[in-house]
């Protein structure tokens, strides 16, 4: 599954990625992400299904633009550790 | 103080099935408390036998019961009988006789598939406070969702907000928009509280109501079509939602996207998410036994 976590406002589209598909629940993008924005548990869309894997916590949602921005400095393009951390390559970002 | 019309009250609806004698049979349910209305679908062995559709208060357990109460109103069951019950949208954690708790993402997709059949491959939930996109598989199963419930542009609630303003009951409202020679410009900021303040000065300028919904409607599509741009649109199509209703933006919608968007005349839509659920509540009730 292809969950999109996020959202699109007036000043644009604000979307962190997660292929459930590739996603193990390992954690590492828990560990990495400093601000708490990832986690790991059972996976909620799909209710039938018994494997964990990683989403955005329902909290940070509505604020990634403002929470991830330390991660993602103007200036220069680096990549954010949640998704640097990540073996899978489970994790992309829209912004 | 005179009495003033209340142009949003959408029709709330209640139904039961005819032919279904639910003895000795399999009762689950689904309740969909949203942020704006509420559903109860009973399930007889799998087969829709009883929905209601209300006004969400501001109590989300009692809105829960209410809806509950409503759809057994003409069935003889008793909410004992019910013998797994799913929460979904919203308030889906405050249903306080439910046995579980699921996404209103996972409900959607799965009550679609049931609605519209298994070739749906392409779910647009337009509620009243979000919207929601969502691929699914031939089973129902989510394979690609999105969500909006940042802003109110393109829900119901922003339909509300339009009916009221103009004096339109809020069922009239598609039928009106297409009443129209040609299509206006669209009413440029979709966000509810500018567009509103723009209809406001377009009314000034003289617009009839009609061409202001039009202008209104078509906004809201181009809104949801820039959202439903980041998943892709895959055939089929369906629509679910109180705006499927609205003959106004699904047109304008289906003119948009250039793929046929399917017939809803047979069930409300508005009930997907719960039917989603009391599918779940079978589901669930059926692996917790084999366990």
């Amino acid at each position: 599954m292809i969950a999109n976590y996020g959202y699109k406002d007036g000043s644009g589209e604000y979307f962190i990625t997660i292929d459930t598909d590739k996603c193990n629940g390992c954690g590492k993008c828990v560990d990495a992400c400093p601000y708490g924005v990832m986690a790991v548990g059972e996976d909620v869309n799909d209710p039938l299904s018994d494997q964990e894997v990683a989403f955005v916590a329902e909290a940070e949602r509505k604020k990634i633009k403002y929470t991830c921005a330390p991660c993602k400095p103007t200036s220069k393009k680096i990549i954010p550790p949640c998704i640097k951390a990540c073996e899978m390559d489970a994790i992309t970002h829209s912004w | 103080m005179v009495e003033k019309t209340e142009f949003w009250r959408w029709t709330e609806s209640q139904w039961t099935s005819p032919d279904i004698d639910w003895k000795g049979k399999l009762i689950t349910s689904g309740v969909d408390v949203g942020s704006v209305s509420s559903q109860a679908v009973i399930l007889a062995d799998g087969e829709l036998f009883a929905y209601s559709n209300m006004r969400t208060g501001s109590d989300s357990p009692d809105s829960a019961m209410k809806a509950i109460n409503w759809a057994m109103e003409d069935t003889g069951l008793k909410l004992d009988d019910i013998i797994y019950t799913v929460g979904t949208g919203y308030g889906r954690v405050n249903v306080p006789f439910s046995q579980r708790a699921i996404t209103e993402i996972a409900c959607h997709a799965r009550g679609g598939n049931f609605m519209y059949g298994s070739s749906v491959r392409t779910i647009l939930d337009m509620g009243g406070q979000d919207c929601k996109a969502i691929h699914c598989d031939e089973r129902g199963k989510v394979t690609n969702f999105l969500m909006n419930d940042k802003c109110a542009a393109g829900t119901g609630r922003g339909m509300e907000v339009f009916a009221d303003l103009l004096g339109v009951s809020i069922n009239d409202v598609g039928n009106l928009s297409l009443d129209i020679d040609k299509e206006p410009t669209p009413v440029s900021s979709t966000c509810v509280v500018y567009a509103k303040t723009e209809a406001t000065g377009l009314l000034r300028e003289g617009w009839p109501k009609n061409k202001v919904l039009a202008a209104y409607c078509s906004a809201m599509a181009h809104r949801i079509m820039t959202l439903l741009e980041r998943i892709g649109v895959e055939e089929d199509f369906a629509i679910t939602g109180g705006i499927a209703k609205n003959k106004g933006v699904v047109t304008r919608l289906e003119k948009e996207v250039g793929i046929k968007i399917l017939d809803t005349s047979n069930y409300d839509p508005q009930i997907a998410g719960a039917l989603g659920a009391a599918l779940f509540a079978k589901a669930l009730h059926e692996k917790g036994k084999k366990k």
